[in-house]
Formats: structure tokens, sequence, C-alpha cells
């Protein structure tokens, strides 16, 4: 996210994927929910796993795994849905497991992502090292899109 | 001034106010001699002029203001009304529409308007001289002890206003200027209010209140209020009557000099009006008189008759944004879905409490699920309205004689479908007046009456409202459709020999079959009727024709009492569970594996003497299956686009039930054959199978 780099502290919620951290601009987070039922919807892309009842508006539900190509593991108890808004697209990713709200200095991130070589780097917006941690920031946008 | 949160107010009540005036336009040119009209029409014409010189639409303001000069003149029968000027009021109207809807599009509402602006001026000015004769003084019958000037007059009056002052004087009444101030401790501001307009009323008539009598019931004012009255009582009785009235603490009564009305009326610029305008805000209509306990013997004509127009019940409706409405249904939905879980656990505890409780929460849920539902009705009236006018105004074109009766104005559509639904009615109803009612000599000559009839109704049955416009004209000729449907191709031979009357008659509606030229060559109608029929089914809609030569014409639509929610069949293939509606649905069916026969690589069935290829749901949607399923049936949902018909293959059916209506959303957009989504009673969603997309 170009405009989110632009702030002096960013908040963020920070969610595992595979053995990696990532995060998300907390102004982009709605909730997160427990996994529930998904109805499959036919003749999608295959990360999109299908729709979720949220308190009453049937919400797309991606799988991040299926999206950045990861291997897929069983569901476990961890497992969330992040419901993020972007302009007026409401969408849930489906996580490892989220569970960290931080703020994240912005002279940390860097733009370049010299640690991933997958699939994943095109959805990258950004690296911020935090102590020994590296969160990898999200491009909302391109996750999203284009739906192929 | 902040206009854009107002903008959309504005436009619905301009709206409104145009309709108003629109039908008691129609109303006056059947009863020219009801000046009672006239009032409402100027009311109606008045308020627009205030909203949209507030609003900052000055075009609209002005023309406004010249329609109601002559309106004006009309009242006060300086101008007989003539059909020229009936024209050219209505010509108004419809400019002023069309600049309401160019600001509703988000234009200026800038329109060149300059040849009805002089037509109008002509008609005020060929009674200029008659209205400064009418103006001109009158005997001072006042010697009493305060009168303002108007320099010190604390109200404002508009035009109307100063007229009832004027002609109350005319008729021995005194007009006066009220200030009342409430004691500071005053606890119940709006009951003192009250009383003192019941002691006014008794004795006069309010002519207008500052603040308006609204703010006043709610108690929008300091301490003091003022108004504008005319009485036969003396300023000194007043006063004392006044005083009665307990936490009243000054009452200052003054006479107006009749000399300030006289003056400003005729001496009346533009200038003026505008900041007035401004000023009252809403003006004549806020001079409601709240008790219409009113004792008619102590007033005499005049001021009776203007009375009357000042007194509307003020609506008690508000205005709500549709998506808080399908904010709160979502709500509703979610309770209905812990209500389902309720119930259930209910159920396995088993407590009688518990039960006696759920039990009556869900009395109170299905309750509160109509209010939720109803709430987005709107009479059908809002779309009805328009055509009276429209019907004058093509028969005057057209040199017909028309009347259209509305039946069922009142009859209640979901707001989304009444916003769809105006076009193709304006259509039909074009239609019929074109083309269905002959002309008067035609007419006579068939021994008709020379006056033709179109009749607008609407009214409710089941879960459908039905609209219909039936006319009396020369219905659709059988053969000439016919032979037009084969020329084009719309038909083969062969099927034409089966074809009922009613069928051939619903050919006028295939797309295609008319073009310009053909209109007044063939039975007359069609111009593109095709798109009527489009636009009423993807409301869930149909129509139909019944039509008997030279007798007449019914287009009869119907359409479901609201979008969001429909009838579907539930049906299941695996785990998954899809809703297929019922509108297209003929019937279901359980079919043998031995039923099935290949044609052109095509698995069909032999329905009822039709082929009807069938088409498997679980490999179009793709559904993973575990193992085959094979024990011999099929179950089959028959359904229909148009006049073809496919046979969905599924699991099982479930059932037929009620559901809610749901987009899925701005991301998932256009996915093949699902129109929408649904949450089911378990709180799952279930996709709804979009059968048009499934046949070609």
């Amino acid at each position: 996210m170009t405009n989110a780099v632009e702030q002096k502290n960013l908040k963020v919620i920070v969610f595992q994927l595979a053995d990696k951290e990532y995060a998300i601009p907390v102004s982009h987070v709605k909730g997160i929910e427990k996994l529930m039922h998904i109805t499959r919807v036919p003749k999608t892309a295959r990360f999109v796993k299908g729709v979720i009842n949220l308190r009453g508006v049937v919400t797309p539900v991606i799988d991040l795994r299926e999206r950045f190509e990861l291997p897929i593991p069983e569901n476990e108890e961890t497992t969330r849905i992040i419901i993020i808004t972007l302009e007026t697209m409401e969408v849930g990713f489906v996580v490892d497991s989220a569970n960290d709200v931080l703020d994240i200095d912005s002279e940390s991130i860097e733009q370049q992502p010299e640690v991933v070589g997958s699939l994943e780097e095109e959805f990258i917006a950004g690296v911020a090292k935090l102590e020994n941690r590296l969160l990898i920031l999200l491009h909302l946008e391109k996750v999203l899109n284009p739906l192929d | 001034m902040e206009v854009n949160q107002y903008l959309e107010m504005f436009i619905e009540e301009s709206k409104e106010h145009l309709q108003a005036c629109g039908e008691h336009l129609l109303e006056l040119e059947k009863n020219p001699e009801d000046l009672a009209i006239v009032g409402e029409i100027f009311r109606s014409a008045h308020t627009l002029k205030g909203m949209s010189a507030t609003m900052g639409f000055e075009d609209l303001a002005d023309l406004t203001h010249k329609m109601e000069n002559v309106l004006d003149a009309i009242r006060n029968e300086k101008i007989k009304v003539t059909p020229e000027i009936f024209d050219v009021v209505f010509e108004s109207v419809d400019h002023l529409e069309e600049m309401v809807y160019d600001i509703a599009d988000g234009g200026d509402g800038k329109r060149d308007v300059q040849v009805t602006v002089e037509k109008l001026k002509l008609i005020e000015s060929g009674e200029t001289a008659a209205t400064t004769v009418a103006i001109a003084p009158v005997e001072a019958t006042q010697k009493l002890e305060t009168k303002v000037d108007a320099a010190n007059l604390k109200l404002t009056y508009d035009d109307f206003e100063k007229t009832v002052l004027l002609q109350s004087s005319e008729q021995d009444f005194k007009a006066y200027e009220i200030s009342i101030t409430l004691r500071e401790d005053c606890l119940l501001k709006a009951a003192r209010v009250f009383m003192v307009f019941e002691i006014l009323e008794k004795n006069g008539d309010v002519i207008k209140s500052s603040p308006t009598v609204e703010r006043l019931e709610e108690e929008q004012f300091d301490h003091e209020f003022y108004v504008a009255y005319i009485s036969k009582e003396n300023a000194e009785d007043l006063q004392k009557m006044l005083m009665k009235v307990s936490e009243v603490d000054s009452v200052e009564v003054n006479e107006i000099h009749q000399g300030v009305f006289t003056q400003s009326a005729t001496t009346h610029t533009h200038a003026e009006e505008q900041v007035e305008v401004q000023v009252q805000e809403t003006s004549v209509s806020t001079t409601v008189v709240p008790e219409p306990a009113v004792q008619p013997v102590q007033k005499p004509q005049a001021t009776n008759n203007n009375s009357k127009t000042t007194v509307h019940a003020s609506s008690k409706t508000i205005r709500v944004n549709i998506e808080r409405l399908d904010i709160l249904m979502n709500l509703f939905e979610e309770l209905a879905i812990d209500r389902g879980r309720l119930l259930s656990i209910a159920s396995e505890v088993n407590h009688g409490e518990l039960n006696e409780t759920v039990e009556r929460m869900s009395r109170t849920m299905g309750d509160l699920q109509n209010i939720v539902l109803t709430m987005r009705m709107v009479p059908v009236e809002t779309v009805f309205n328009r055509f009276p006018k429209m019907v004058r105004q093509l028969s005057r074109d057209l040199n017909k004689k028309i009347t259209l009766d509305v039946i069922g104005a009142e009859t209640e559509l979901d707001r989304t479908v009444i916003d769809e639904i105006g076009d193709p009615l304006v259509h039909l109803i074009r239609n019929s007046v074109d083309h269905g009612i002959e002309s008067p000599e035609e007419r006579r000559a068939k021994g008709k009456p020379e006056e033709g009839t179109v009749q607008l109704r609407a009214y409710h049955s089941g879960n459908y409202v039905f609209i219909e416009i039936e006319d009396d004209g020369a219905g659709i000729n059988r053969d000439r459709v016919l032979a037009k449907a084969l020329s084009r191709g719309i038909v083969t031979h062969e099927q034409s020999l089966t074809m009922t009357d009613k069928q051939i008659n619903e050919l006028i509606l295939a797309s295609g079959f008319s073009t310009a030229e053909v209109i007044s060559d063939v039975s007359g109608r069609g111009v593109g009727l095709d798109v009527v029929k489009t636009t009423i089914e993807s409301l869930g809609g149909n129509i139909s024709i019944d039509s008997t030569q030279n007798v007449g014409s019914v287009f009869s639509i119907q359409l479901p009492l609201t979008l969001s929610i429909i009838s579907v069949m539930l049906v299941e293939i695996e785990k998954e569970i899809y809703a297929i509606p019922l509108s297209s649905i003929i019937e279901t069916s359980i079919i043998r594996n031995s039923d099935i026969l290949n044609a052109h690589n095509q698995k069909v069935i032999d329905f009822r003497g039709k082929v009807v290829p069938l088409v498997f749901l679980e490999e179009i949607f793709e559904v993973p299956r575990k193992e085959m399923k094979e024990d011999g049936f099929h179950s089959i949902v028959i359904v229909r686009k148009g006049d073809k018909l496919a046979g969905l293959v599924v699991d099982s059916f479930i059932g037929q039930q009620e559901i809610v209506l749901k987009s899925l959303g701005d991301y998932l957009t256009n996915i093949f054959a699902i129109s929408g989504a649904t949450i089911l009673g378990n709180g799952k969603v279930a996709l709804i199978v979009d059968c048009n997309a499934l046949m070609k």
C-alpha cells in the first residue's frame, strides 16, 4: 500500500501464512472471524473459496494460500477469516492465524522485497523489519485484482 | 449555504409539488370556476419557488415566479381561464419538470424557457390595468389605537398572504400582528401555544406564524412568537383574551395598516420576492391551522375560501434512505437466524419458560418482519400521477377525445419496482392512446361514443401486483399481426396454425416485430414493445395481452410485490443447496434413466410431446462428487425462458421457500448462471440459479 507507507506510524494486523508473517493496515480490516461454513461458488477462480454469511451480508472469501500458491494444510483451530474492505469491495481472506496488532514505524519499511522469490512477490507492497521479525506488507489491490 | 445534503430532499419534494400542480391543473380544467383549486396550485408553485431560490436554482425559481403571477391573476379573477392559458401553464410545468430532472441528473437546472416566459408575461400583462384597479385603496375603516407601518412589521408576507389580509379588510375584518411572549419559566410551551391558537381560532383566522406552527409545536422557539391574524374583535379584547392563558408574559396586538399591503403588493419587485422567500422557507404551506375546529359562521366567504386552501394535513412520514432499510433488513435476518438456533436449543433443553419466551419472540419477529418488509412499499400513485397530464397532452396533439380513469393508485409496490415500472407504462399508455383509441369520427362510425376511455388500474392478488391498461379502442388486428410476424420470420407457418389469439396478440411484444414504417399499417401497435416486455421480465414479472377487434385491448402486467423476496425451489446437488426461482419453473418431475434420449450429442427428454434438453447442474456447477449416485432415477426441474424449455437435473428437491435476495457483492460479478445468493435458515449461504443463462 503506497499511501500506507507514507504514514509515520502504521497500525497493522499481523497474520501467519505458511511460516511467514504478513501485515494489513488496520484501516482496511473490518473484522476477524472464526472459520465458518463457506458456500462454494462455481466457475470462479481457484483461490475464491466461496461466500460466507457475514451477519446477513453475503461476503466472498479468498484463500490466501491458494492465491499465493502455497501448499494447503488442513484447516486448524487457529484458521481465521480476515474481513477487509477496499473501496466498495468487502472480501474475506482465509489465513492460518491472526492474533497480533502492531505499530510499524514507516522508516522500517523497505520497498524492495529481496527475501522472497515466489509468486507472492507481486502481491507485496513492502517488508518491515521489526527486531527479529520480518513482516510482509500486502498490496491489497493486487491481491484482489486481476481476477484471473 | 451547504446545499448538497438537502439536494435529494429538494428534488423529491419538487417532484411532488410539480405532480400536485399537474394534478390540480387537470382538475381545474374540469371545473374552471373552482378558485380553491387555483389556490392549491398556487401553493405548490409558491413552495417550489421558495425552495429553488433557497437552493440557488435561479432559472427554476424565476419561471415558477412567472407562472405564479399568472395563477395569482386567475385566483383574483383578473384573468378568465381559457384552454390557451392552460396550455401555457402546462407547458411551464413541463419545463419545470425537465429542470428538476436535470438537477436530479446532476445538471444545473438551466433551460431555455424564453418562449414560455413570454407567453406567461403576455397573459399576465393582458390584465395589468385591472390589477391596479383591483388593488386601489379601500376606504379606511380603521381608526384604531396602534397601527404599524411597513417598516415595523415583524413578519414578512408573500403576495398570497397579503391578498388574504387585504381581502379580509375589505370584509370588515381587521388584520393584526400579534406578538406573544411566554414567561421565561414556562414549562409547557407547546401547550401554551396550543391554547393561544385555540383562542385565536375561535375569534378569527391565523394567517401565518413565526416561527412556523410545526416549530412552535416542537417547542423550537425561545419565548416569543408572532402571528398574523384577522378577526372582527378589537385589539384590546384580543389582548385581554390572550393574557388569560397562564404563563403568558405579555401580548402585544398591533393592527396592520392596509396601506402597507396595497403599496408593496403593487410595487413588488422580483428581488424583494427572493429575499422574502428565503426568509420564510416553506411559506404558505406552514400556515397550517393546528386546530380544525374553526367556526365557519364567523367567517365571510372570501376568507373561508382562502383558509380552506391553507389547511392541509402535514403528513406524518419521514424519508429514509433505502440503504438504511437494507441494513435494517440484514440485521433482522441475523436475528431471524439466531431465532432458528434458539428454537432448536429450546427444543433440546425442553424448559417450559424458555420455550414460552422463544415462542413469544418468534411471534414478535413475525410481526417485525412484516413491518420491515412493508416499509419499502410505496403506493403506485407516485408513478400513476404523471399519466393524466400525459394523456391530456397526447389527446390534444392527436385530436382525439380520451379520458383516463385511474383505479387503485393506492396499491403498494416495492420502491425498486416503482422506479423501474414508469417507462414501460408510459410506453403502453402511449400505445393505447396513439394507436388503440380511434379518432372521434371513426368511433362515431363504429357506433361508439366519441370519447374513448383508457383505464389504468392496479390491484393486489396473492404475492403479486397487477397493473392493467384497458382501452375501448380498435383492438389488435389478428390477421395483420400474424402476416407481419410471418413476413419478419418471427413465427413459421406451421407454428402460426396452432397459435391461440392470445399468443398472436402477444407477438407484438416480440423483438423485431415492429419498425417505424409499419406502425400505422399493422393494427398500429408495437412501437418497440419488446423493450417493455424485457423490462417487465427483468423485474420478475410478465405481461399478457387480451384484445378483441373493435372492442378494445387489455395489457396486463403482473409484478412481484417486492424484488427483495422471491419464491424459490430449493434443490440439492451432493451436499450443495441451490435455489431456483419459482417464476421460471414450470414443474418438477422424476424420470427414469430410460426416459433420457440422445439427440445431437445432447441428452433430451420427451416432455408432454415436446423435446426438452436436459442440463445437468452437477456438470455446469462442477460439483465435487465423492461417488457416483446411480439409482436409475433423476429429479428434474422443468424451467422456461420465453417459450423455450429445459430440464435441470438435480439430486433431490428440498421444497418451496420464500427467500431474501442478496447480491454477491462487488468482488464477485458476472458469475455464470448464478444471479445472486440468499441466506438459509441455518445461516448458510445458498446460491440462486439464473435459469436464463442456462438456455440460449
